[in-house]
C-alpha cells in the first residue's frame, strides 16, 4: 500500500478514537480537549488574525536567524577547513558549544540585549550556527582529491579552484547542514518565543496555557509539529535528495 | 627534442619515515606528435612518472623539459585524463568541456569548440546530460574531449580504458587513434596491457618494477591500420611478454614473502 494512505488512515484514526475518547468523557477536557474543540480554537485564531501575526512574526525571526546562521556558518565552516590553526583552536571551541542546546543563551542574551527581539534570534542564530560549521568544514575536507588534481590540469587554482570546484564539491553537505541548521533554528527558536514576548506561536503558546485555554496549546503544538514537518518533508528532503543524485552519491 | 625526461628518480617516504625509491635513472625523450605508451606491472610507477610529466607531483631529482621549458607546475599545454573519467558531477557535459576555457574565450566560441570536440568523440548530442546519466565509457569520452578541448599539446592518458568492458576499450581506441591522426597531439599513454600499447603506440616504454626503471624502449614498426598485420602483432606480444613476465614474478614473489 501506498505510505501516503497508510499515514493517511493512521492520522484518521487517531483522530477518531481521540473524538470518541472526549466525547465518552474517558478524561477532562482540561487535560485533553477533543479534536472539534482544538479545530474551533484555531479557526478562531485564524478568524481574528492573531495566528496568521504569529506564524508572520515568528517567520521573520526565524528567516533573519537562519540566513544569519547559514552564512556565518559556511564562513566558520571554510575557515576551519582551510586553517589547520583555526581548525586545532576555535574547531574545538565550536565543537564544545554545539552540544550546549542554544536555550540556555537566553538568559545571557537577555541580559545584552535586553527581553526582545534581538535576543530570540541571538538564540536562533546561536542554534543553527554550529552545526552548520561543522557541515561545511566537513564537506570541503571530504572534496575528493581526483577532482581537484583535475581542475589544476585545466589551469584551475587559488580562488578560482574553491568557488568552481572545492564549493561546489562541497554541496552535499553544504544542504545537509543547511537542514540541520534549520532543524536546530527552529527549536531554538520555539525556545525563545516561549519566554519571551509576542507576537509568535511560541508566544502564544505559552499565553494560552497561562490562561488555560488546553484547545489552543494543542492547536498550536499541532501547528508547529505540521510546520516542522512539511519543511523538512517537502523542501529539505527534496532539495537533498536531488542533490545527491545529481552529485552522484546515491542511484 | 619535444619532451626532455632527465634523471628522474622519485622516492616516497613510508610509514616509518624510510624512503623507497618508486622510480630510479629514467631518462628519455619524445618527439612531438608520437604516441608513446608507457608499459609496466602495477605498482612500477607509471602513473607516478605521468603525475610528474602533468605538474601534480614533484620529482625528487631530475627534470622534464617542454619544449626547452622545464616543468614546474600543472599547465594546460598538457592535458590529462585519468582512470576515471573525474568529471564534475555539478555541471553537464557542456559546462565540463568548456570548464578550462572559461576566463580566456568567448562563451560562444568555447561552445563551439566544447561541440566540435565532442562531435569527435560521438557525443555531440548529450551536451546537456550530467555525468551521472552517462556510462562509464561515454564519461572517459566526455573527458577526453574536456582534455581536448583546452588544445593542448602533450595529452596524458592514466590508463583511460581501464575500467571499461572489452567491446568499448576497442571502440574508443579506434576513436583515439582516428583523434590522434586529426589532432597530432603527442600523447603519452599509460597501460598495463600489451595488446593495447601494440595497437595503439609508436613507441612502447617498457618499465620494470622495484624500482621503476625502464627496462625497454620499443620501435613498434607496425603499418596502420594494425588490425591487418596480426602476425607481427603476436610476434611484439610474445616478445614483450617475456620481458614482463620475470618483472611481474618478481612483484610476486616478493609480495609473496610478506
Ligand atoms: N603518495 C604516495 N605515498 C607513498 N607511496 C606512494 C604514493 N603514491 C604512490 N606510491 C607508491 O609508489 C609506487 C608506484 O605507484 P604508481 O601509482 O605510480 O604505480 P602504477 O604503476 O601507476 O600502478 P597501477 O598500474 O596499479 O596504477 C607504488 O608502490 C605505490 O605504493
Ligand atoms: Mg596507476
Amino acid at each position: 500500500m501506498n505510505p501516503n494512505i497508510k499515514r493517511l488512515i493512521f492520522f484518521a484514526a487517531v483522530i477518531v478514537v481521540w473524538e470518541l475518547g472526549s466525547r465518552l468523557e474517558l478524561w477532562l477536557p482540561t487535560i485533553l480537549p477533543s479534536p472539534t474543540m482544538v479545530g474551533e480554537a484555531l479557526m478562531a485564531g485564524f478568524l481574528d488574525k492573531t495566528l496568521i501575526y504569529d506564524l508572520i512574526a515568528s517567520f521573520q525571526r526565524l528567516a533573519i536567524g537562519l540566513v544569519i546562521s547559514l552564512i556565518l556558518g559556511a564562513l566558520l565552516g571554510i575557515l576551519l577547513a582551510k586553517s589547520k590553526s583555526a581548525d586545532e583552536t576555535i574547531g574545538t571551541v565550536i565543537l564544545a558549544l554545539q552540544s550546549v542546546p542554544s536555550i540556555v543563551w537566553l538568559p545571557l542574551a537577555i541580559m545584552w540585549f535586553g527581553l526582545n527581539e534581538v535576543s530570540v534570534i541571538f538564540v536562533v542564530v546561536l542554534g543553527g550556527t554550529f552545526v552548520m560549521t561543522l557541515n561545511v568544514r566537513m564537506g570541503i575536507k571530504n572534496v575528493s582529491p581526483l577532482y581537484i588534481r583535475a581542475a589544476q590540469t585545466m589551469g584551475s587554482k587559488g580562488i578560482d579552484l574553491f568557488t568552481r570546484v572545492i564549493f561546489p564539491a562541497s554541496i552535499p553537505y553544504v544542504v545537509t547542514g543547511a537542514r540541520l541548521a534549520w532543524a536546530f533554528a527552529w527549536r531554538a527558536l520555539m525556545a525563545g518565543e516561549l519566554l519571551s514576548t509576542g507576537p509568535g506561536l511560541g508566544y502564544t503558546l505559552r499565553y494560552a496555557s497561562d490562561f488555560g485555554n488546553m484547545s489552543l496549546v494543542i492547536g498550536v503544538i499541532v501547528i508547529i509539529g505540521i510546520i516542522g514537518s512539511i519543511v523538512d518533508q517537502l523542501i529539505f528532503s527534496k532539495i537533498e535528495k536531488s542533490v545527491m543524485q545529481r552529485w552522484g552519491l546515491e542511484t | 627534442m619535444f619532451i626532455e625526461i632527465n634523471n628522474i628518480q622519485k622516492q616516497f617516504l613510508n610509514k616509518d619515515q624510510s624512503p623507497v625509491d618508486v622510480l630510479k635513472d629514467i631518462n628519455t625523450t619524445i618527439e612531438k606528435g608520437e604516441f608513446i605508451s608507457i608499459l609496466g606491472p602495477s605498482g612500477c610507477g607509471k602513473s607516478t612518472l605521468l603525475n610528474i610529466v602533468a605538474g601534480l607531483t614533484k620529482a625528487t631529482s631530475g627534470d622534464i623539459l617542454v619544449n626547452n621549458k622545464k616543468i614546474e607546475k600543472p599547465g594546460k599545454d598538457r592535458g590529462m585524463v585519468f582512470q576515471q573519467a573525474a568529471l564534475f558531477p555539478w555541471l553537464n557535459v557542456m559546462d565540463n568541456v568548456t570548464f578550462p576555457l572559461k576566463k580566456e574565450v568567448p562563451k560562444r566560441e568555447a561552445e563551439e569548440r566544447a561541440k566540435k570536440y565532442l562531435q569527435m568523440v560521438q557525443l555531440g548530442k548529450y551536451v546537456s546530460h550530467y555525468p551521472h546519466e552517462l556510462s562509464g565509457g561515454m564519461q572517459q569520452r566526455v573527458a577526453i574531449a574536456r582534455a581536448l578541448a583546452m588544445d593542448p599539446e602533450i595529452l596524458l592518458m592514466d590508463e583511460p580504458f581501464g575500467a571499461l568492458d572489452e567491446q568499448t576499450r576497442s571502440r574508443l581506441h579506434t576513436q583515439l587513434e582516428t583523434i590522434w591522426t586529426e589532432t597530432k597531439k603527442t600523447i603519452l599513454f599509460v597501460t598495463h596491457s600489451i595488446s593495447e600499447s601494440i595497437k595503439l603506440s609508436d613507441r612502447i616504454i617498457v618499465m620494470g618494477t622495484k624500482p621503476g626503471t625502464i627496462l625497454q624502449d620499443i620501435k613498434v614498426d607496425i603499418p596502420r591500420p594494425r588490425e591487418e598485420h596480426k602476425k607481427k602483432i603476436i610476434e611484439l606480444e610474445e616478445h614483450i611478454m617475456s620481458y614482463l613476465k620475470t618483472e611481474i614474478d618478481k612483484v610476486v614473489s616478493e609480495e609473496l614473502a610478506i
